[in-house]
């Protein structure tokens, strides 16, 4: 039952977004916009640029993710829906990890379509051992972006200044996420190992999906 | 066993006590009006009873369960303010998707047969952002009854909506009561309240000032509760 209802509302979630494409145009315009612009400022065969490539593909994400996250409630608002939902039988829990799902479906597309980006303007030599750990920190780290920003997304989903107040409530929460995740992309890009990083992004996942399914109901009903 | 008990239930906003100590049992089958003015409380009540919110004090008790319980949100159908209803997807969709979180068997099936009472099988795969508000308001309906409830929740449900929406509700809300469901509604109008009604409770600053059986004099005389139980 709590699985039919996630996949429910994540099949939802996605042919929604699917059919309007609001949120994805303005995530992949954003993201492929902002590596063009930087590739443009500094010289991409330089050590120093190889040194933030990490930082600069999270900040990217990140900043893009917050236009996936804005709209993953927001769109509940509209007519109440989420009244409707909240009304139903289903679970919380199934509805935030439901809407998880769909958001972390819709930022990791977002990725998978700016990273070719990200590996053609800064000249990254990419071999085929670097693929998996990339891929395993890209999931890791982008599943930390969505289960943080869903919740902070429903928690300021009445709030009228939302599109503000989830920015700002949300990148202080996913600091440590988001300096495991550059750390291990910066050493994947380098062709080192991926590090402790990697242990920390695993316990941050957990922890803080684990909390959310606890909290979202009292965020959702009050 | 009663269909809601609702045993003196507080709701305050900051200071302000929205609900002060309402105290209120609906026998199943019974058609309860919930009337009073504007603030008297009737949505913060509705939303209570839905498990729309938690009360700051009391308890809502459904069939004997407590509102938020899963197996009590199956049996309740809830139709507020808004149409609660995706604009991006098609009519059928929508009630689709709603079928399958009620867990209904033959979605498909149920959703067709619900398109087709409201008068909108025709436009099934029309998206609902194309509908005139007419069409979405009965889609709506549709929604609310599609899991055919014990319980159904109605607030202001004929507010806005046109003479054929009005009559689609009308008939599903008689249906209901023919095949002995429980319906709260709170509403301004008192005509089609008072004659779908068994039961009335009036509400008055957050306070329940009158509960009782729904009487020919109240047709009658609309305002004569308000006179006689009211401030006016």
């Amino acid at each position: 039952m709590f699985l039919r209802q996630v996949w429910t509302i994540a099949a939802k979630d996605l042919h929604s977004e699917l059919r309007t494409k609001d949120a994805w145009n303005a995530s992949i315009a954003f993201s492929v916009v902002i590596l063009l612009l930087f590739s443009f400022s500094f010289d991409p065969s330089s050590e120093q640029v190889r040194e933030f490539s990490g930082g600069l593909l999270w900040m990217t994400y990140a900043f893009a993710g917050a236009l996936v996250l804005n709209r993953s409630f927001a769109r509940e608002m509209q007519n109440d829906c989420l009244d409707a939902l909240i009304a139903s039988p289903v679970s919380s829990a199934a509805l935030f990890v439901g809407k998880s799902l769909a958001n972390f479906a819709l930022l990791f597309a977002v990725e998978l379509v700016s990273l070719p980006v990200f590996v053609l303007f800064y000249n990254l030599q990419w071999g085929a051992a670097q693929v998996g750990p990339m891929l395993l920190v890209l999931v890791m780290g982008t599943w930390a972006l969505t289960i943080i920003g869903t919740l902070f997304s429903a928690l300021t989903v009445n709030l009228r200044l939302r599109e503000l107040m989830l920015p700002t409530l949300v990148y202080p929460m996913m600091i440590p996420a988001l300096i495991a995740a550059i750390t291990v992309t910066t050493n994947v890009l380098a062709g080192s190992p991926p590090g402790l990083g990697i242990r920390l992004l695993a316990a941050f996942d957990i922890i803080f999906t684990l909390l959310a399914v606890v909290f979202v109901d009292t965020v959702l009903v009050g | 066993m009663n269909a809601l008990e609702i045993t003196d239930v507080w709701k305050y906003y900051g200071d302000f006590p929205a609900l002060r100590s309402v105290g209120l049992n609906i026998a199943p089958g019974s058609t309860m009006a919930l009337l009073g003015r504007n603030g008297a409380g009737k949505t913060t009540l509705l939303r209570i009873i839905a498990g729309l919110s938690r009360p700051s004090r009391g308890s809502v008790k459904i069939q004997g369960a407590d509102a938020r319980d899963q197996a009590t949100r199956q049996r309740i159908g809830v139709l507020g303010h808004g149409i609660a209803l995706y604009e991006e997807l098609s009519a059928i969709e929508n009630l689709t998707l709603f079928g399958r979180l009620y867990g209904l068997p033959d979605t498909r099936k149920r959703a067709d047969e619900m398109l087709e009472r409201v008068g909108l099988a025709r436009v099934r795969d029309g998206l609902a952002r194309e509908f005139s508000r007419g069409m979405r308001q009965r889609l709506a309906v549709g929604r609310a009854f599609l899991h055919d409830p014990e319980v159904l929740l109605l607030d202001e449900p004929f507010t806005a909506l046109d003479d054929r929406a009005i009559a689609v509700l009308q008939s599903m809300i008689q249906s209901m009561r023919d095949r002995g469901r429980t319906i709260v509604m709170s509403t301004h109008q008192l005509r089609e309240a008072l004659e779908l009604a068994s039961h009335v409770a009036l509400l008055q600053r957050g306070q329940i000032v009158h509960t009782g059986e729904r009487t020919p004099q109240m047709l009658e005389d609309t305002g004569w509760l308000y006179r006689t139980y009211g401030d006016n």
